[in-house]
């Protein structure tokens, strides 16, 4: 979105790796992602998938909708699935036995399956080096079997397993922050990424894809149906959650990191609370609580950006 | 005719199978669950999530299905009776803290809601595939407890008898459920008095004793003054580890494994229709006994002579009543929903030929499909 202030799809490619026809709810901002995600990537892709909405939205015959080679093994290890599968083409490519050609081998998995079961697994794959690219779609919940919480989940969230009520507010624990940790593992290249800005996402993913090593994308991804709200939001609840501070557009590029979006205001998280029916028991004193620590993690995160921008300038 | 409404008995609830196990569980007293989500389980774990909370228990939803066995074992042993529910993908990740538990003599229930499998399988669909996991599911010889219900009112009792047995024992015990009934919603009767039974904390004897009486070893928490210490490797008596000694290893596996066997008569527990002069029986557990007990009633009305054994009891297999039934009917068939796991091991005890009927296609068996096959082969 730094060139561009509008969106116009004719801007994108044309051809799609993810079919039309899967069995996505209506509204889903994750499958849009993964479709934009494929544009980025191109043909050269094999993907791991692990166990989700969108392993089984994609996959049913005859509404399969994936046009690259695709492996679900289970709920915890498409890091794992697509390190060996990685490791495997090496081999052969150093034998000779196949030719010599960039291919992006990518691991997917929802926030449950990175955040929680995967995550020894992706850490390993990236401690390890694999040249691969992992993408987490993160709509904040275990959204496939029945909206239960994940360490994802966002403080106040209403989920079928912190279901608020008179005896609790929801969801109680502030959400895991996956990029930091992945960065934290001195990762080539980390960034996050949400539909609702086609072109930074684009941009991205392709950067991902052209980097030699791990690299690692986080995906925002609305969920009408675990987050209560109407479907034709999606796209447009994407914006509020990036203008609220809430899920900032941002890289780590060999430590470096940079804003890629950077709002002036933050806009009240109200905004983007108020049309969700998962946090609308939220009171005025907890709303105000939550507005405190988006603004203290968006101020540590300008900090880090500064700091790299101060490094980079002391270097020069 | 007996009147419509027997002012004796409690009123019914309309409950789903997978709800009456969380409601039953806060009931006999379950304080702690640990668990992970997975279809078919879920609601178990949704439903338990209010409850404890409405009950001054602790919910910890876990990061997977080897933190939840893990955190369960760990509930147990702070004093806490503890539960988790799965189904089979989590059932196979769990089996690392199940033979821990069961080594360690670690009470606790979990509640496996059968899939269709292997890996992820049908998750939406019912099967009876986990058989042998429950019995085989870790390496090493043990002898586990597994019950199986064939009814939303059985669930809710046998949930109750998982606990009972669990802290009686001191064993993990399988509540081997299945999709088709988990998803079943059915009257129940809830009973305001049963018996409870919870662990002896206090006693004579070591903690992992070899001498003690009925084999099971008192239980200490955490904090209640023993000096514990638990461990997956051999421990002698007090719990100090000692890996190098026969005789320790070989005296434990033996006295875990009487603990069950030594009880089968306590444990297993069966029920028999129309088997009196059945000529041909059919042998069956959870949902598919369902199946077999209409068949047999509608083949008796076609003048065939057919009872049904159905177990509530999967392991400790009931080897005796086989043996009985085995020696009265010409012909023992085992309808199940996966390809013949308990008719292989009901051949080991019936001296009757032993017939299996096995469904694998995600579906209940239909009544139709046993009268089918007693007509067209054993007419």
């Amino acid at each position: 979105m730094e060139k561009y202030n509008v969106y116009a799809a004719r801007l994108l490619p044309k051809v799609d790796y993810l079919g039309s026809g899967h069995r996505a709810c209506q509204g889903c901002g994750e499958v849009l992602a993964m479709r934009l995600v494929h544009k980025a990537l191109g043909k050269n892709t094999i993907v791991a998938s692990a166990t989700g909405c969108m392993e089984i939205i994609s996959s049913p015959y005859p509404e399969s909708a994936w046009k690259v080679p695709w492996i679900h093994v289970a709920f915890e290890n498409s890091a794992a699935v697509a390190s060996g599968i990685e490791a495997g083409y090496k081999a052969l490519m150093r034998k000779g036995k196949y030719p010599k050609r960039k291919i992006n081998f990518v691991g997917y998995g929802g926030d449950g399956a990175t955040a929680d079961i995967g995550l020894q697994w992706l850490s390993g794959a990236m401690e390890r080096g694999h040249d691969m690219v992992y993408v987490c779609y993160d709509n904040e919940a275990y959204m496939n079997t029945g909206i239960q919480r994940s360490s994802a989940t966002p403080l106040g969230a209403s989920t079928t397993t912190s279901p608020a009520g008179k005896a609790s507010t929801g969801q109680q624990t502030w959400k895991k922050n996956m990029p930091e940790i992945i960065a934290a593992h001195n990762v080539p290249y980390v960034a996050t990424v949400n539909p609702s800005y086609p072109f930074d996402m684009f941009q991205k993913v392709q950067k991902a894809a052209a980097t030699p090593g791990p690299a690692y994308v986080h995906v925002y991804s609305s969920c009408p149906t675990g987050w209560r709200m109407r479907p034709e939001l999606a796209v447009q609840i994407g914006r509020l959650a990036t203008e609220t501070g809430i899920f900032p557009l941002y890289e780590v590029e060999n430590g470096v990191y940079r804003m890629t979006h950077e709002e002036g205001d933050l806009r009240p998280v109200r905004d983007y609370l108020k049309p969700q029916g998962r946090f609308r028991h939220l009171t005025d004193d907890l709303i105000d609580s939550i507005q405190a620590r988006i603004r203290q993690d968006y101020r540590k995160l300008q900090l880090k950006v500064r700091m790299s921008q101060e490094e980079r300038d002391g270097d020069e | 005719m007996p009147p419509s409404v027997d002012p004796k008995k409690p009123p019914q609830t309309l409950m789903q199978g997978n709800v009456a196990v969380a409601e039953a569980a806060i009931r006999v007293g379950c304080r702690f669950f640990g668990g992970y989500p997975i279809t078919p389980s879920s609601e178990v774990m949704m439903r338990i999530a209010q409850l404890l909370r409405e009950n001054n228990g602790t919910f910890i939803q876990m990061e997977d299905e080897i933190a939840s066995i893990c955190a369960v074992i760990g509930a147990s042993w702070s004093g806490a009776k503890a539960m988790t529910a799965t189904s089979g993908p989590g059932f196979s990740l769990m089996q690392e803290g199940l033979g821990y538990a069961y080594f360690t003599e670690t009470p606790l229930v979990l509640v496996d809601v059968q899939r269709a499998g292997p890996a992820t399988g049908q998750a939406t669909h019912v099967a009876q595939g986990d058989v042998m996991q429950f019995k085989y599911g870790s390496h090493g010889d043990y002898y586990p407890i597994a019950l199986a219900p064939w009814s939303v009112q059985e669930l809710y009792d046998l949930t109750i008898r998982s606990f009972n047995l669990a802290e009686k024992y001191r064993v993990p015990v399988f509540l081997a459920t299945d999709e088709a009934i988990g998803h079943a919603r059915e009257n129940i009767e809830i009973y305001e008095e049963f018996e409870i039974v919870d662990r002896v904390r206090e006693g004579e004897g070591m903690p992992f004793g070899h001498d003690a009486p009925d084999g099971v070893p008192v239980m200490p928490a955490f904090g209640d003054g023993a000096s514990l210490m638990v461990t997956g490797s051999t421990h002698n008596p007090q719990g100090f580890r000692k890996v190098d000694d026969p005789d320790v290893h070989n005296n434990l596996v033996t006295r875990l494994m009487r603990k069950t066997m030594d009880h089968v008569d306590d444990i297993v527990e069966t029920e028999e229709y129309f088997l009196d002069d059945a000529e041909i029986a059919f042998f069956a557990f959870g949902i598919s006994a369902r199946t077999a007990v209409a068949a047999v009633r509608r083949l008796r009305e076609k003048g065939v002579k057919a009872g049904l054994l159905r177990t509530r009891t999967l392991w400790p297999f009931p080897e005796k009543q086989i043996t009985e039934v085995g020696k009265q009917v010409r012909a023992l068939i085992v309808p199940e929903l996966n390809k013949g796991m308990m008719a292989s091991v009901a051949r080991g005890y019936s001296q009757a030929p032993v017939h299996q009927i096995n469904k694998t296609n995600g579906y209940v068996l239909e009544p139709e499909e046993l009268i089918e096959y007693v007509e067209e082969e054993l007419s």
